[in-house]
């Protein structure tokens, strides 16, 4: 193999996973070895530069970082990177000072965003720094989009919410509440914007089209709709016996309020067996806790109405042939009926723009979705951008958070007449953590401790009231023991080859085998021959330069390390070293020149 | 050194020997030494060793004297029984619980000050007695402990730290104990665990006193250019004569060499050694031409390394002195004691 190129910045990127895996990025050791220090209001501006609503995303982030977490391959349980995020969001102080400050004089363009979610909210936050003027388009009278009317309050207080929303509409962004959009035609005609934004989500759900559904109509409610209107008081009660038809996220947050609008019995139906459930693992482990009963292989057949009012579905009862996790064959084993008073179905949504008229140069698929491009997100017309759902169908909040970066990054370089293709890449800077004989820096002794459990409301207490947070968050004990299972995979193992002595020191030392010296080959060779064996060829090897003594090479298996330092601290040359790295993450904000950004003054506790 | 405790943590795919142990449950404490010393390494190989052994920890007796390499006994099998000796005198202890105990596997770490100056004596002595022991020297060439002096194996012409040079002639415990009738006589180096594991693996099945000589640099004092037993050097100048490869007792060997490739040796127990020769004319089972073709080599500089010499089955410390089979923690009271009226017969025998 030719030697690992590390100077290119994604490559220690990927050895810290979590941050990897992130779409939008976020420092994850960094921000935990802040809280593990009590700096809640650092740890929380680290959050907010990348994720921007950390508050929120420590309560209902998909978290795609805690299943990549390294952690959970050299033990069974991830760390609890979500719940941390929440904690430094709980234990904060005010932040207003920290914020980005505006420029008093605006540079002139004026930018539309339509839909106030999470990708609108961040292309204001990214460009009213620098001095755009941005106005949000919202059809609801309040702001937030998805994150308010389909999360429960009992997930995600609205208080959290009205926070964070607070920060970025308080940098003088014209909030237009209550103004649905019908055309954008008309908007692109007004001249008012140099560009607009749309970030209008995927807020229609899908239907079921089976016997029965027009006559069960009243009692027959679609998921994300059902919850909107639960969410603004125009719904407080269902059925004693509730079916939700799906298995995905939206059907765990519709059986769980279910329960909190007088359901006795509430049943999810599932058509596959678990392992092929969209829900995520904890999402089910919540509902099933408050003893949902999700009952599997079902596939819905028809609504049995009697005397004009919906009394049960029949369903097929489905056995699957399954092999390695797929399945390979279907066989009814026949119908069956379950009695029922309302059904909720959640079996996805999709985005739609029955205002966006087709012939503007706005571009869309045969299956109604617009052509967008996936780096720049603008759409087939110049100036028109689109992020989060609206622009590739329903992901998730981080998702459409780094939609939102990207996008203003985009409508920042369009409106300076510049190319939105030519883009700053992510850089990595490295600095050492040593700062004696055998101290760092950091804290690098392995801590066994388990993952810490996330306390909850009692089960009867939390049904009282629709809006009882049920989580209870870390106490200050669990968030001290949980922030010491963080691997700190940041501090990176940096090795220069033309100081090793091959005295095997480091090999000796490192608790998880994951170096080796041997003679260079190709990678499928070289892994055949590692001191451990390789579990995991998703991760990379680290190959060096061919050493000075034996012109062999130092392998390092990026898999399972640990990053405790300790070939570091038995290295008698120095070779190895403990380096912090730091992805510089490139923003709209740096696409600008420092010099004509808005200063603090001197003293004043600026960032 | 290091002031962390290496970490339980391990990889997952981390083997278990029939007892049921990983090659962690072979660890002991945390070396003190300096980073990047070669007996970190040897203690490295003597772990896998014992773990590839299946050896049961506490029939292990670890022995040492004096000196840095002397502290190395606390740093493989905390479940085995330690002695540290004075220095030069653990050849005196490891005779004494030799005899006492002939069920136990010894191992004696030793350094070239505390082999070959203070100890010079006692070594000699039990490769006469051939006590039953493996016996490993880490030859670095200087009193590291005492700050980096010239030691009794370092090589003419080789320097100090400073750039002083050596002057007098070195004694090669190799030689020495191959011209005092050892066994087991064999050469390797810190850096090359390759070598190293199957030959301690051997050296504890060898049924009398084994040797092996380790060259292993002191990595603060002796480590420099101008050093003839540096990394850098040792690396240039070792030269693989013979290489070893211990096959455990089976109850069927089922791995096959060429006929003619390897010359294969029984131990006592039944296991075996195979040696590859690496060097056609190398002959690691004549006494004399080895010892010859050693002395040569030592001139150009050269080491040889590997099994240097095996004598498979020659009379051990027991065989010579007649001592009961079993340890003397089993044989029954009465006849370890002759009882006074014995004693009075005995001593009247000298009268």
């Amino acid at each position: 193999m030719n030697p690992t190129d590390t100077k290119h910045p994604d490559y220690y990127h990927r050895v810290v996973d979590c941050q990897w895996a992130c779409p939008a990025h976020t420092d994850v050791p960094e921000y935990i070895r802040l809280i593990a220090q009590g700096r809640f209001t650092d740890a929380y501006m680290v959050n907010r530069e990348s994720n921007v609503f950390p508050g929120i995303l420590g309560r209902v982030c998909d978290r795609p970082c805690e299943p990549a977490c390294r952690r959970g391959r050299v033990e069974e349980e991830p760390v609890a990177i979500c719940r941390l995020k929440r904690v430094a969001a709980d234990l904060r102080d005010d932040v207003d000072a920290r914020l980005p400050l505006i420029p008093e004089v605006r540079n002139g363009k004026r930018i539309a965003c339509i839909g106030a979610g999470t990708a609108s909210l961040t292309v204001a936050n990214d460009l009213m720094p620098l001095g755009y003027e941005v106005t949000i388009f919202e059809a609801f009278n309040k702001a937030g989009g998805l994150m308010r009317t389909n999360i429960p309050a009992f997930r995600l207080p609205a208080q959290v919410l009205d926070e964070e929303i607070a920060m970025i509409v308080g940098m003088g962004v014209d909030l237009r509440l209550g103004s649905r959009v019908e055309s954008m035609r008309k908007l692109l005609n007004s001249k008012e914007f140099d560009a607009v934004f749309v970030g209008s989500g995927a807020p229609r759900g899908k239907e079921l089209k089976l016997p029965g559904r027009q006559e069960a109509a009243a009692n027959v409610h679609i998921g994300i709709a059902w919850l909107e209107s639960v969410a603004f008081d125009h719904v407080d009660r269902i059925g004693e016996r509730v079916l939700i038809i799906g298995v995905g996220n939206t059907a765990m947050d519709c059986c769980r309020t279910s329960l909190r609008l007088g359901a006795k019995d509430v049943k999810v139906m599932a058509r596959k067996p678990r392992g092929f459930f969209k829900a995520s693992d904890w999402e089910l482990k919540d509902a099933e806790e408050e003893h949902v009963q999700i009952v599997i292989n079902h596939s819905p057949k028809a609504f049995v109405v009697e005397n004009g009012k919906l009394v049960g579905m029949t369903f097929e009862r489905m056995e699957y042939g399954l092999d390695g996790g797929r399945i390979t064959a279907e066989r009814s084993l026949g119908e069956t009926f379950i009695p029922c008073d309302d059904v909720i179905l959640a079996i996805g949504q999709e985005n739609a723009f029955p205002w966006i008229e087709r012939d503007l140069g706005i571009e869309f698929d045969k299956w109604e979705v617009p052509s967008v491009d996936p780096v720049t997100f603008q759409s087939t017309r110049e100036g028109v951008f689109f992020g989060g759902d609206a622009a590739f169908g329903p992901k998730n909040i981080i998702w459409a958070v780094e939609h939102g970066h990207q996008a203003a990054i985009s409508i920042h370089k369009y409106c300076q007449g510049e190319s939105v293709q030519e883009r700053l890449p992510n850089g990595m800077k490295l600095s050492s953590r040593k700062m004696g004989m055998h101290e760092w820096s950091y804290h690098n002794d392995y801590n066994p401790a388990e993952r810490r459990l996330m306390p909850h409301v009692d089960l009867k207490e939390r049904f009282r009231k629709l809006n009882i947070e049920v989580e209870l968050g870390f106490t200050p004990e669990q968030a001290v023991a949980e922030v010491q299972r963080c691997l700190n995979c940041d501090i990176q193992t940096v090795f220069e080859a033309k100081l090793c002595i091959e005295c095997d020191a480091c090999l000796d030392i490192c608790p998880v085998d994951c170096l080796t010296i041997t003679p260079n080959g190709e990678e499928a060779d070289l892994r055949t021959r590692l001191k451990a064996p390789t579990l995991n060829t998703a991760q990379p090897l680290f190959v060096s330069e061919a050493l000075k003594q034996t012109g062999r090479v130092m392998v390092k298996d990026e898999d399972l390390c640990v990053h405790c330092g300790l070939c570091a601290e038995r290295c008698p040359t120095a070779a190895w070293d403990m380096q912090k790295g730091t992805v510089e993450l490139r923003h709209a904000v740096d696409q600008q020149p420092a010099a004509q950004l808005p200063r603090r003054a001197t003293g004043s506790g600026g960032q | 050194m290091t002031y962390l405790l290496k970490p339980k943590v391990a990889h997952p795919s981390l083997r278990r020997n029939s007892l049921g142990f990983t090659r962690r449950d072979y660890e002991g404490t945390l070396s003190t030494l300096c980073a990047g010393c070669g007996h970190d390494s040897i203690t490295a190989a003597i772990t896998e060793a014992c773990w590839s052994l299946e050896m049961e920890p506490q029939n292990l007796v670890k022995l040492s004297g004096i000196g840095c390499s002397s502290k190395t006994t606390a740093y493989f099998v905390s479940g085995g029984h330690g002695f540290n000796s004075v220095h030069g005198r653990m050849p005196s202890i490891a005779t004494g619980a030799n005899a006492a105990n002939r069920n136990l596997s010894y191992i004696g770490v030793s350094g070239d000050g505390d082999t070959l100056s203070i100890g010079m004596g006692q070594f000699c002595h039990a490769i006469r007695r051939n006590i039953n022991m493996l016996y490993i020297i880490e030859n670095n060439g200087v009193y590291g402990l005492t700050k980096g002096q010239f030691s009794a194996s370092a090589d003419m012409g080789s320097t100090a730290k400073k750039g002083e040079a050596n002057a007098q002639v070195p004694i090669d415990p190799v030689l020495t104990a191959l011209s005092l009738g050892a066994g087991f006589v064999a050469r390797s180096f810190s850096g090359d665990k390759a070598q190293l594991v199957p030959l301690i693996q051997a050296g504890l099945k060898h049924r009398g006193f084994a040797l092996i000589d380790v060259l292993s640099p002191c990595v603060t004092f002796n480590d420099h250019e101008g050093s003839t037993k540096s990394y850098a050097f040792s690396r240039e100048h070792y030269q693989e004569v013979v290489h070893t490869d211990f096959v455990p007792k089976m109850p069927e060997i089922t791995t096959s060499y060429e006929a003619g490739e390897a010359l294969s040796v029984q131990m006592h127990d039944g296991s075996q050694v195979r040696l590859r020769k690496l060097e056609k004319d190398y002959n690691p089972t004549d006494r004399s031409a080895a010892y010859a073709d050693i002395q040569r080599r030592l001139k150009e500089r050269e080491f040889l390394t590997g099994l240097l010499y095996v004598e498979p089955s020659p009379a051990d410390f027991h065989d010579l002195n007649e001592t009961p089979a079993s340890a003397l923690n089993a044989v029954p009271y009465e006849k370890l004691s002759p009882g006074s009226e014995g004693l009075q017969k005995i001593l009247d025998r000298y009268r």
